[in-house]
Order: structure tokens, then sequence, then C-alpha cells
């Protein structure tokens, strides 16, 4: 009977525990989420940062989605069909991006060759 | 020869460049996507004077096109818009529901007795996760959804006369 207690309790603590660390990581994962989205409203500001309405609305919005089971990709998803993919800091490429992801490795090869061309030629 | 070519596609590439920034600074720095034809979420919210809670598609499934209008008792821009409201209402026939974004259910319906009700039903969104996940920027915010919950056409900002013409014109369709 004492060990049954004992057993009980240590299953007990073992749920609060998990429980805990479960809206821990719920917390984590809606602050990783909102620093990788753009406020709107105060543009120039996270999501995270921000405190306009819209911004806190966002939040509130993202832990429900969380609790609810939705993924980080479908949260994202969720987002960009409502507000485009501009709300996202890290954009995806796509045929509206590409220019924005290529354009610097191309100047970065063509400075390259112009660098490597000038040294062999002096 | 060689020093004339570095020069001219320097020259253009600048040119290009000054183009770009030009056009760019032209542009409202504000992106808007286009949000016609997309289906609007489910969402069902209380009703601000009966306190029942009411599924949009009830609603929606009912008439050829809703009027789903943001608003709140500390809006500004709420208030001045309210009078085209009204008229949406009273000449159009128009059926028009109301989200009441993160306000003081007293304040809003002192708002409504003081200013008149056009709207059929007024749903409470007391921490406006509705008006977010219907993908609503602030307010005031107006939606033409059809029976098939397509939104038609979102309005950002207060409603103007101009405006109400066009959504009479939408519906007369």
């Amino acid at each position: 009977m004492k060990y049954c207690k004992f057993f009980l309790i240590i299953i007990f603590f073992i749920l609060i525990l998990e429980e805990s660390l479960k809206a821990n990581n719920n917390i984590l994962l809606v602050d990783k989420i909102s620093k990788n989205l753009r406020c709107l409203i105060c543009q120039g500001q996270s999501i995270y940062d921000s405190q306009s309405d819209f911004a806190i609305s966002m939040k509130l919005l993202i832990k429900k989605k969380i609790n609810e089971g939705q993924s980080e990709k479908q949260i994202y998803d969720l987002l960009k069909s409502k507000y485009g993919a501009w709300i996202v800091y890290d954009p995806e490429i796509n045929e509206k991006t590409l220019v924005l992801w290529i354009f610097p490795l191309i100047l970065f090869i063509f400075g390259g060759i112009l660098i490597i061309r000038k040294v062999f030629i002096n | 020869m060689k020093k004339n070519i570095i020069y001219l596609t320097t020259s253009l590439f600048a040119a290009f460049i000054f183009i770009l920034f030009y056009i760019g600074l032209e542009k409202p720095n504000t992106y808007i996507p286009n949000q016609n034809n997309k289906k609007i979420i489910q969402f069902s919210g209380e009703d601000l004077f009966t306190g029942l809670k009411i599924n949009s598609n009830d609603i929606i499934s009912k008439n050829k096109f809703i009027i789903i209008n943001i608003w709140a008792s500390w809006c500004l821009p709420c208030r001045s818009e309210h009078t085209n409201l009204m008229d949406l209402k009273n000449i159009y026939n128009v059926t028009l529901i109301g989200l009441n974004y993160k306000d003081k259910s007293l304040n809003a319906k002192k708002f409504i007795n003081e200013l008149g009700n056009p709207f059929e039903n007024i749903l409470t969104d007391p921490n406006g996760i509705i008006s977010i996940e219907i993908g609503a920027y602030g307010i005031p915010e107006t939606f033409i959804i059809n029976s098939e919950s397509k939104i038609i056409k979102k309005f950002i900002g207060p409603l103007t006369k101009r405006n109400i013409k066009e959504i009479s014109e939408i519906i007369k369709q």
C-alpha cells in the first residue's frame, strides 16, 4: 500500500512535469514563429516585438493554432494565404522572389571574375 | 574601345538601378495581397445583444451576398462611416454583419443605440482572433462575401459614398 501511494505520487509529478514542459515548448514555438513574422501595421518590427493590437491578436492566434495541434508550416501557410508571403521575414524561393535570391549571387560571381582577371593580368 | 564598353555597361546598369529605385519610391510601402475570390474561413462568435453563439456559415449560405464590417466604438473612422452603412441597409437592403473588434460590450451597445443599427447580427471578437483569421489589418474593414463564402471585394479603411455605390453595383449583379 505504501509503495502504491509512492508510485501514484511519482506518476502525478511526472504528468505535471510533462504538462509544464509541453506548455513551455508551446510558448517557445509562439516566440519563434512571431519573431519570423512582420508586423504589417508597424513596419520595421516583428510580431514578437510589436505591441500593436494587430500583433497582440496575431500572437493569440498563433497560440490558439499551436494548441489545436497545427505545425509551424501550417501556421505560416495560413498567414501567407491571408497576408501574402511578405508577412514572413524569411521569404521562400518562388518566381516572384527568384531575382532577390539570385541577384546577389550573380553580383558575387561577376565581381569574383573581375578580381581574378585583374590579379592574373597584373 | 574596351574602355567604352565598360563605361557604357556601367552607365546602363546605374541607370537601370536608378529607374528601379525611382519606381519603387512611387509605390506605396504597404503590401496588400489580393484576397478576391478566396474563401473566407468559417467562424463563430457571440451575438452582442443576445449572447447566443452564431456561426458565419448559417448567415452566409442564406444570402446571395453579405457584407462583413469590422468596427469598434473606440474607432473614430468607424463613426464616420456609420452613416454609409446605414444607407447600405436602408437604401440598398443589404445584409450586414458586424464584427465588434476588441471592444467593451457596454460601449459597443451605446454606439449602436446612438447611431443606429445597420447590422443583422453583431458578433463579438474580444481578442481580435476572428479578425486576424479572416485577414483583416485593422479597423474599419469591410468584406463583400457571396453565398459560396468567397471574398468578392475587400475595403480597408472607412467606407466612402463611392464605395457604397461600388458595393450596390456588385450586389445588383
